[in-house]
């Protein structure tokens, strides 16, 4: 095959710091290519040179770049706007955030089409409908009359791609496209940009933090560490017989392997009891019947997609939204509802760390401060039996002690992420509950956190309640897993339950939207069949929250009576009218 | 600290050091003024009135024949000195009741937002006058005339950045560890929210001279023999047909105050925003 993309030494700067050195690499016409990394590794600044495009601050210094016959670094302004959006064009991460709000999706997804004179409004038009068609996306007809608030983020992902394919560009860059989704979408997108893709006959660059989903999608990769090219080569090479040291990191930090820990030594009486519990915003309600127990030292993990509740759960147990019916007990006791009738004891003993280290530490306030704050509050430390105090947490945490002086600005991620731990940990606690801990680092640094984790556990004893969207994160730390589905808790059960085939439709669907580290498991899984038919939903009945996706759904009985709780082969507790759920095992 | 000055006045744009010079040239006349003055500011020692410029008094003499750049210096002392405080009263003022209401409970924070939308509804030239009218001029009345009349924006500025900070994490984390309210404003909100009131701080400095001003020109402020600028003007506008320094002097003061603080306030957000950025 020919030679359609070359990249020679590409050299990008910012200032005098060199941000991408000495890239080389090329794509045959009609290849999928892909760019992995951690953040920082320069895999965004290199996909956005393929267009001739540095961002602000940043100068591509040296090399070549050819599309085709074209040599876009040597394009003037013109040249590079003719050939931007027309022949290579771009989708980003967020398509939430990079459609217009006050236009409708049709005008915003013929535009490219238009301003390079394609095609005229008409052709454009029925163009993208084809493409909307192609994508899998509802109504392909008249999906284009709404305004992207009244989709949902995986529809305006597969749009964003038809705005970018909607002038049959040869190359297409696409920037992290799914990263943002729920893993059920992700699998649906994904699906959708590889056949349109191949269908333009388009070459492609994907650029991704997540090889699970590069090997779905690449014919070859290039993992890159620091702005420099760590391995080179087809994508069967690259993820079975990696050569490269840092490949191997990136592959052990994809799949988090569970740490040895102890069982925990059971006790009789639970830490943190919740008996049906239900929590609303104001009259919309977010959580209902939700009932779980953790034993002292225990971990349990929650999953569900985003909006689903888990968050809300932890606020509850916290005490920031008062529950609108159900109890709450902790070690025995019953928990006051709200913040304003807890004490200090009650305070101290449950801990929240949020998900975002960045927003969760002051930047007005030094390390020292931040970790020294819980220690004078609650142990009433300070001065040096503080400062050494301080210093063995961030030793326990594997930071310097030196850095107890430094404003929490000028630090990695990780390093953030950490403190936000060694806060909790310095109330002395007997329950932490992480709230997305590790969604928002890079996969290396995750790995570490939940090793960290899984240590501090072991040292101190500690229990945790630990939410999370990735199921394989879970699974790493977890003893009892809990899945929620909009609000209600479809399943519960031991860690081991989840191994069996029988358990609820929605948590089936969840396994299998993980994409497998190997070539070719997306097109092994095949489009799911769609759900059964059924009548009319009854009105006012407590129907199953899954219904409307479930493809395990029975026609009579789904849609008529509230859904029973069943105890599956495997031991976990399915919410489901299938009481071997999503298993041919029954009717 | 004196390295941290330094960086920080090399970091001000051109503009930005012509406003941080007459900043601090001001600053020095309202404290040391009254000593540099050659004469008293209230003698008449002169024997022209609306004299110019000369070698025994440098800007001229005023209508009565007293030397103006004395009671330029001993009247700045007014304009600067009162404007200042009321600024301050007015800015801390607001700080403290946006904190309060940022995390006291919600029938608190209505109650005193509409009390303050209320104070911001009625026109302030028209309420300094009334006031000024009924109990008559003096200097801790101007100070709480212009406090009351500037504190209602400074508090609506402060409240929105205090509502948002109130819902940052951190916040979130202090109020799951257990923390009183008054740390949360004072500890948690506070640092986050004291660069941007400066900027406004700076805004409702000038504000402030030009109300003064504009109410000592009308006769309703600082009362004779005392003058601050504004007064000074008015007492000498006869002699505005005469183009005398007398009234143009005071007039020229004015304005390279209220330009110096407003070039310099222009400069601190831009500031602002870059050490935001490197964060």
């Amino acid at each position: 095959m020919q030679t359609h993309v070359e990249v020679r030494d590409l050299c990008v700067t910012a200032g005098a710091h060199t941000i991408v050195a000495d890239v080389d690499f090329s794509i045959p016409r009609g290849g999928v290519l892909a760019l992995i990394g951690e953040s920082g590794s320069g895999k965004t600044t290199i996909a956005m040179a393929l267009m001739g495009y540095a961002r602000l601050g940043c100068r591509i210094a040296g090399g070549s770049v050819r599309v085709g016959d074209t040599d876009v670094l040597a394009l003037d302004e013109d040249g590079l706007a003719a050939l931007r959006g027309d022949r290579v064009s771009y989708i980003a991460q967020s398509a939430a955030a990079s459609f217009n709000p006050s236009r409708r999706i049709m005008d915003q997804v013929v535009e490219p089409a238009l301003i390079h004179g394609r095609m005229d409004r008409a052709a454009a038009e029925k163009k993208a409908v084809a493409l909307f068609r192609s994508l899998a996306l509802p109504y392909p007809d008249t999906i284009g009359e709404r305004y992207p608030h009244q989709l949902s983020g995986g529809q305006l992902q597969r749009l964003m791609a038809a705005m970018a394919l909607i002038t049959g560009p040869e190359l297409v860059i696409l920037d992290e496209p799914t990263t943002a989704l729920d893993v059920t979408t992700q699998i649906e997108v994904l699906r959708a940009f590889k056949q349109a893709v191949r269908e333009q006959g388009a070459t492609a660059v994907y650029v991704s933090h997540d090889l699970a989903v590069v090997a779905q999608m690449a014919d070859a990769i290039v993992v890159l560490n620091k702005g420099r090219i760590r391995e080179n080569g087809r994508a069967v090479q690259v993820l079975q017989q990696p050569e490269d040291e840092y490949t191997r990191t990136l592959m052990a930090a994809a799949r988090p392997e569970r740490a040895a820990v102890d069982a925990p030594k059971v006790t009789a009486a639970p830490l943190l009891e919740i008996k049906g519990m239900c929590a609303s915003y104001g009259t919309t309600p977010i959580l209902r019947d939700i009932n779980l127990t953790i034993a002292r030292g225990a971990t349990l993990g929650v999953i569900g997609e985003s909006g689903s509740g888990k968050s809300t759960l932890a606020r509850v147990i916290a005490g920031m939204l008062p529950p609108s019916t159900g109890a709450i007990s902790f070690d025995g006791a019953r928990l006051p509802p709200s913040l304003s009738m807890r004490d200090k004891e009650q305070f101290r003993r449950i801990q929240l760390v949020f998900q975002n280290a960045d927003t969760a530490l002051n930047p007005a306030h030094c390390v020292g401060e931040i970790i020294g704050r819980p220690l004078a509050f609650y142990h009433g430390l300070k001065g040096p039996a503080a400062a050494k105090r301080v210093a063995e947490l961030l030793d326990l945490i594997k930071l310097p002690a030196s850095l107890a002086d430094r404003p929490c600005g000028g630090l990695s991620g990780g390093q953030k992420q950490r403190i936000n731990l060694a806060r909790a940990l310095a109330a002395k606690p007997d329950l932490i509950m992480c709230d997305e801990v590790t969604s928002a680092l890079d996969t290396v640094v995750g790995a570490a956190i939940l090793d960290l984790l899984a240590e501090l556990k072991r040292e101190l004893g500690l229990a945790y309640l630990f939410i999370s969207h990735d199921i394989g994160t879970v699974r790493a730390i977890a003893d009892d897993i809990m899945v929620l589905y909009a609000g209600t808790q479809v399943e519960t059960g031991r860690r081991q339950g989840y191994d069996g085939v029988a358990r609820h439709p929605y948590t089936d669907l969840l396994i299998g939207s993980v994409p497998e580290l190997r070539s070719g498991w997306l097109e092994e899984q095949g489009t799911r069949p769609a759900p059964p038919v059924i009548g009319q939903p009854k009105d006012g009945a407590d129907l199953c929250r899954f219904l409307p996706r479930c493809s395990w759904r029975i026609c009579g009985t789904c849609e008529e009576f509230t859904p029973p709780r069943h105890v599956t082969p495997g031991g976990n507790i399915i919410l489901c009218h299938r009481p071997e759920g999503a298993s041919e095992g029954a009717s | 600290m004196t390295n941290a000055i330094r960086s920080w006045v090399k970091a001000l744009s051109g503009s930005g050091l012509i406003g941080l010079a007459l900043v601090v040239f001001w600053l020095l006349i309202a404290i040391i003024g009254p000593f540099l003055a050659p004469y008293d500011p209230g003698a008449f020692v002169a024997h022209d009135v609306f004299a110019s410029f000369t070698g025994a008094h440098l800007l001229g003499s005023d209508y009565l024949g007293r030397d103006v750049l004395s009671r330029l210096l001993s009247g700045a002392r007014y304009s600067v000195g009162l404007a200042l405080a009321a600024a301050l009263l007015a800015s801390t003022a607001g700080i403290a009741l946006a904190l309060l209401t940022a995390v006291s409970p919600r029938w608190l924070d209505e109650g005193v937002s509409r009390f303050m939308d209320t104070l911001i509804s009625i026109p302030s030239k028209i309420f300094s006058l009334v006031l000024v009218a009924v109990v008559g001029s003096s200097l801790p009345l101007l100070l709480l005339v212009a406090s009351i009349t500037y504190m209602p924006g400074s508090f609506r500025i402060a409240r929105s950045l205090a509502v948002n900070l109130a819902q940052m994490d951190y916040v979130q984390v202090a109020r799951c560890r257990g923390e009183g309210a008054a740390y949360i404003a004072i500890r948690e909100i506070l640092p986050n929210m004291i660069h941007p009131m400066l900027a406004d701080f700076g805004l409702r400095f000038v504000f402030i001279v030009l109300l003064l001003s504009g109410l000592s020109f009308l006769g309703l402020g600082v009362q004779p023999p005392d003058a601050d600028l504004g007064s000074l003007v008015r007492e000498n506008i006869s002699g505005l047909g005469e183009a005398a320094p007398a009234i143009l002097m005071p007039a020229i003061a004015i304005a390279t105050l209220t330009v110096g603080v407003n070039l310099l306030i222009d400069a601190l957000p831009g500031r602002g925003r870059r050490m935001a950025g490197k964060e």
